[in-house]
């Protein structure tokens, strides 16, 4: 576990749609030291994520012999794997590949991101947290989960968490898009997380929006994941201030 | 301290349990003689004053009576052994009309694939279930046992069977149980942090209700990953 | 024995002893100290050993509550003083892990191999005692090494100490990296050190007896660790092996055991186990051999079928071979094998039967005193027979289907190891302390630490034979996820109660050996009247042992003996009126 030992940076807030990931980076000085937040700018970056076709539909979980958390559930529960609405797809990742002024770097945020495991499904699905972040797991269910992180670029780790109410802390020193989370004692447990150097990523709610804040101006190339459906790009020109959008498609064919 | 078992409900349970008994009182007799007569040494030839041991180096009779004795009951347990070894575990042990389950371990769940309502495993009304076992009575099953990542153990102990799944290898265990239940089956291999925490559900069901219960979960296909 | 006396006094002034401090205690030749070093050394590990027990015994009692103390444990192991289920994996494995390999195999070998070897065949030192000095140091970097796999990211080895593929070798099932690489490489360093000094031990007792030692006049304590210093110089290089192998494995991408690309679990076990159950024999023959030792002492008679015992001891040696698949009977092995191995495996029993019946003959119209070593030796015969009696049950292989890999299993490895190996080790202890420091233990804290051992050490593992009848599987963190086991956890509580208070106890012998080092009776050379060679020098013996090489006269357990009125016994180097000249055959 690395801590930074830079002043802390902020992510905030809601956009329309959710409480995934992206937002502007303030920076706090906390010991009153010089600060080496990244470049940041005023314009915003929201957008939409497209499903074309028909959506797939999504297996159903057997937690019949899992009742501790089956219990949760009103009926038979789903993973959900692809979140289709009014042809709008959700949980897709979206981040600045490139574009970014030369030797831009950005500190991490101190405050966690919290990985939930609830009713046998990780909370979020699909987040992002910057290098050296430290990502809370938590586990909110009264039986054994295992988190096991099975990254390419990053070291990973096979931790378990017997009892509810209790939380890990880990963090990622490489960039990675994505690193997966999977629980062995429930195999059908999935979570995504994207590394990124930099603050600028977004997840997409339900209704398909995301919103990225505080861009520089300049000329970008976006990349949208989805773990079923692959990865899209498209370029942006981000203004010194105001808002752009910018759209992704995705259909279903597999990744 | 309980020496008993809890009875085995398949049909070659009784041939194991019949062993173990038999052993159990074989090695019970002769820890008695030996404690027995242990305990009986230390008091009787306890030291006092104006004792002197009785000087010897041994007896050839006495050794070939505790080397030969001992030597014609391992034997004989060995026979008996094997007879029951060869009946559940020998080249031919397999009844040709078993029904097939395969069993796949992992970390750290049992997922079951049921040969559905044609009784052929890798057909297309296969179903798999997470962490049930569902076997008729009244007729062989044979499990064809997976592993994917570590080794890990089917172990049932109501059926008295356990076999080690080992990954590379698909290897058929075969049981027929007698009296209808439900029964746990554990993993008896340490497999990493979650193996003690590695149970299924074994439900032995009438024939017919076991039919009944395949066609209908065939139909649903239900799928648990 | 005053002659003898005078004899040295005369020429210990000519053979003044020269050596540094350094060279005297740290880096010393002198088998004596060798072997001193070597029990420091493992009643360290057996302590941590025997505390990684105690925390193992913590979560199968309470599961899951925080263990008094936990709190210093880091977040990794134990957050909030909960053990995590891979904190206990690494417990489990290393328990064994230090227990059997720097615990009771250096206690056995490692101390009593060099200390008893040249003081009871007349030998001035080892064969080569440089090499036997580089055996003791090298087995410091390999403990270091196995120390250090608590302190590095993913924890200790957790795969059991047998260490099974794939779980071994995959860090990514197993959650451990660097942890199995340090084990690796600290089964490989020691067991060089195992290597080094067996073959000096071989070689020693070859060359170097005294005249008149014929082989059929060794004391079968010495029986006993040649035969064992033959299987150690044969099996050890097997588990080296295997063990680099599984290192390769798990951090070069070779696959010898991983089966993704072609490799064969199996093949691991049945490395492991070819050294495994040879190994087993390690840890049981130098212990039978001292308790012959110690039996014939306190029953002040020869030993019962001498000759029985060492063929005894060579069937086991031999047969101990070709038995290690029944340790795999379900494991996948094929089937066919599995009535070789029962066969073989059911006749070892036979020579461990003779061995004991000899026992109990060696005592039966004797003239028993109990002193402490002697107590230790009986509990041993008692102990060693369940143990033994349990093994017939997993010798069978149907009845092996339901008990292996459950606290049957557990319950006969402690009956033999504990029951066995560690009261033998006690023994050995207390016998041989006034040769090593010059002074007695205390008797009466002896009889004390005896009786509360022997009674908490039943409490703690007779009970596991129910729990093993009971379908209670080995390794499991918590038995209450069963519904099955839940109505065996009142009986995982009483046990692990028992074993908080055995291991207390054990404090008494730690303060009894610390304190008598100190405080305890100065003794001359023959405190227990015995009969050994090593009883003819000063207490502690000083270096060289002799100062001209002894002569043998006698064999080794003449108590007793119509010819000598005067004492109950006659020692192997003194002369009685039969005795035929040096070099003859032993007076039967």
């Amino acid at each position: 576990m690395r801590r930074v030992l830079v002043p802390a940076v902020f992510l905030l807030f809601a956009c329309a749609g959710g409480d995934q990931g992206g937002g502007a980076a303030e920076s706090e000085d906390a010991a009153g030291g010089m600060t080496s937040t990244g470049p940041m700018g005023q314009a915003t970056v929201s957008g939409m994520v497209r499903f074309d076709g028909a959506a797939p539909a999504n297996p159903t979980i057997d937690m019949s012999e899992e009742p501790t958390c089956a219990e949760k559930y009103e009926g038979p529960p789903t993973d959900p794997q692809a979140v289709v609405n009014n042809g709008m797809l959700g949980n897709v990742f979206v981040y600045v590949k490139s574009g970014l002024p030369d030797g831009a770097s950005y500190s991490p945020p101190s405050t966690p991101v919290v990985l939930d495991q609830e009713g046998c499904l990780y909370h979020p699905r699909v987040f992002g947290v910057m290098v050296g972040q430290t990502v809370e797991i938590r586990n909110s269910d009264a039986l054994l989960h295992n988190i096991k992180a099975v990254p390419t670029a990053n070291r990973g780790f096979n931790i378990s968490q017997p009892q509810a109410g209790m939380t890990t802390n880990r963090t990622f020193n490489t960039a990675e898009i994505m690193v997966p989370f999977e629980c062995n004692v429930h195999g059908w447990m999935r979570a995504y997380t994207g590394v990124t150097t930099h603050p600028f990523y977004a997840t997409s709610g339900e209704d398909g929006a995301f919103t990225i804040q505080g861009l520089p101006a300049g000329e970008y190339v976006l990349e949208a994941w989805h773990e079923l459906f692959g990865t899209r790009e498209t370029t942006v020109t981000v203004p010194e201030s105001g808002s752009v959008s910018v759209e992704f498609t995705f259909s279903p064919s597999a990744s | 301290m309980d020496w008993t078992l809890t009875p085995g409900v398949t049909t070659y349970a009784a041939d194991i349990d019949r062993l173990y008994y038999l052993i159990l009182v074989i090695t019970g007799i002769a820890f008695v003689v030996v404690e027995v007569a242990l305990i009986w040494f230390l008091i009787q030839y306890r030291g006092r004053p104006g004792r002197r041991a009785h000087y010897t180096h041994g007896s050839i009779r006495a050794e070939i009576v505790w080397t030969s004795v001992p030597a014609v009951v391992v034997v004989m347990i060995g026979v008996l052994s094997g007879g029951v070894w060869n009946h559940i575990r020998g080249r031919d042990s397999i009844p040709p009309d078993a029904l097939p389950v395969a069993v796949a371990a992992k970390q750290f769940e049992w997922n079951v694939t049921y040969a559905g309502v044609d009784g052929q495993l890798g057909s297309d009304d296969d179903f798999t279930l997470r962490n049930e076992l569902r076997v008729p009575t009244e007729r062989p099953v044979v499990v064809h046992l997976t592993a994917e990542d570590v080794i890990h153990s089917f172990f049932v102990p109501d059926f008295r069977v356990k076999q080690d799944a080992v990954p590379g290898m698909n290897i058929l265990v075969w049981f027929q149980v007698i009296e209808p239940g439900e029964y746990p089956l554990a993993c008896a291999e340490l497999c990493g942090l979650g193996h003690y925490r590695m149970e299924a559900r074994v439900v032995a069901l009438q024939p017919d209700e076991y039919d009944r219960w395949v066609a209908e979960q065939s139909n649903q296909n239900v799928a648990s990953r | 024995m005053a002659t003898t006396a005078a004899t040295f006094d005369q020429v210990s002034h000519a053979n003044v002893d020269t050596r540094s401090f350094l060279r005297k205690y740290v880096f010393s030749t002198d088998h004596k100290t060798i072997g001193i070093q070597f029990l420091i050394l493992s009643l360290f590990f057996l302590a941590v050993g025997g505390l990684l027990a105690m925390m193992m015994r913590w979560q199968l009692g309470f599961p899951g509550q925080a263990m008094p103390g936990g709190g210093v444990l880091p977040d990794t192991m134990a957050p909030g003083g909960i053990l995590l289920p891979e904190f206990y994996n690494a417990l489990v494995s290393m328990h064994g892990t230090f227990m059997v390999f720097f615990a009771i195999m250096p206690l056995l070998v490692g101390v009593f191999a060099n200390f008893l070897i040249p003081l009871k065949i007349g030998a001035p030192d080892m064969a080569f005692p440089r090499l036997n000095m580089a055996s003791f140091w090298i087995a410091v970097p390999a403990g270091l090494l196995m120390m250090a796999g608590f302190f590095v990211e993913g924890g200790a080895a957790g795969a059991g100490w047998t260490m099974y593929v794939p779980l071994s070798a995959d860090p990514e099932y197993s959650g451990v990296s660097a942890g199995q690489t340090l084990w690796c490489m600290s089964i490989a360093v020691l067991g060089l050190s195992s290597i080094l000094g067996s073959t000096n031990y071989i070689t020693t007792i070859i060359n170097l007896r005294a005249p008149g030692m014929g082989w059929f006049r060794m004391p079968l304590s010495i029986w006993a660790l040649f035969i064992t210093a033959i299987l150690t110089v044969l099996a050890i290089p097997i588990l080296s092996g295997a063990a680099i192998m599984l290192l390769f494995d798990q951090t070069l991408g070779t696959h010898f055991f991983l089966p993704a690309e072609g490799g064969q679990p199996l093949l691991w076990q049945h490395l492991f186990w070819f050294f495994g159950h040879p190994e087993v024999y390690i840890l049981i023959l130098p212990a039978m051999g001292m308790v012959s030792d110690v039996i014939a002492n306190g029953s002040r008679k020869p030993i019962f079928g001498y000759h029985s015992m060492v063929f005894a001891i060579m069937a086991i040696g031999f047969l101990g071979w070709i038995v290690w698949g029944h340790h795999m009977f379900q494991s996948g092995m094929n089937p066919t094998l599995g009535m070789s191995f029962m066969i073989s495996t059911l006749l070892i029993a036979v020579p461990s039967a003779i061995k004991t019946f000899n026992w109990l003959g060696t005592m039966w119209r004797g003239n028993i005193r109990f002193h402490v070593p002697m107590l230790h030796a009986i509990a041993f015969v008692a102990m060693f027979v369940i143990g033994g009696l349990s093994g017939v049950f997993m010798a069978s292989t149907p009845v092996d289907i339901y008990i292996h890999d459950t606290y049957f299993i557990v319950a006969h490895i402690h009956y033999v190891l504990f029951g066995g190996s560690l009261f033998a080790i006690f023994a050995g202890i207390v016998f041989w302390y006034p040769k090593m420091f010059g002074r007695m233990m205390s008797e009466s804290w002896g009889k004390v630490h005896f009786f509360l051992t022997f009674v908490f050490y039943n409490l703690t593992f007779f009970p596991m034979h129910q729990l093993g009848l009971g379908g209670h599987m080995r390794r499991i963190y918590d038995p209450t996820e069963y519904e099955f086991l839940q109505p065996l956890q009142g009986m995982n509580q009483f046990i692990s109660i028992s074993a908080f208070l055995l291991f207390a106890t054990q404090i008494i012998f730690a303060a009894n050996f610390i304190l008598s080092w100190f405080r305890g009776k100065k003794v001359s050379e023959n405190p227990w009247e015995d009969t050994g060679l090593e009883w003819t020098t000063p207490s502690p013996a000083p270096h060289g042992n002799w100062p001209t090489t002894p002569t043998v006269y006698q064999a080794p357990y003449e108590f007793s003996h119509p010819q000598e009125q005067t004492k109950d016994f006659v020692m192997q180097t003194d002369k009685l009126p039969t005795t035929s000249p040096a070099g003859g055959p032993a007076d039967r």
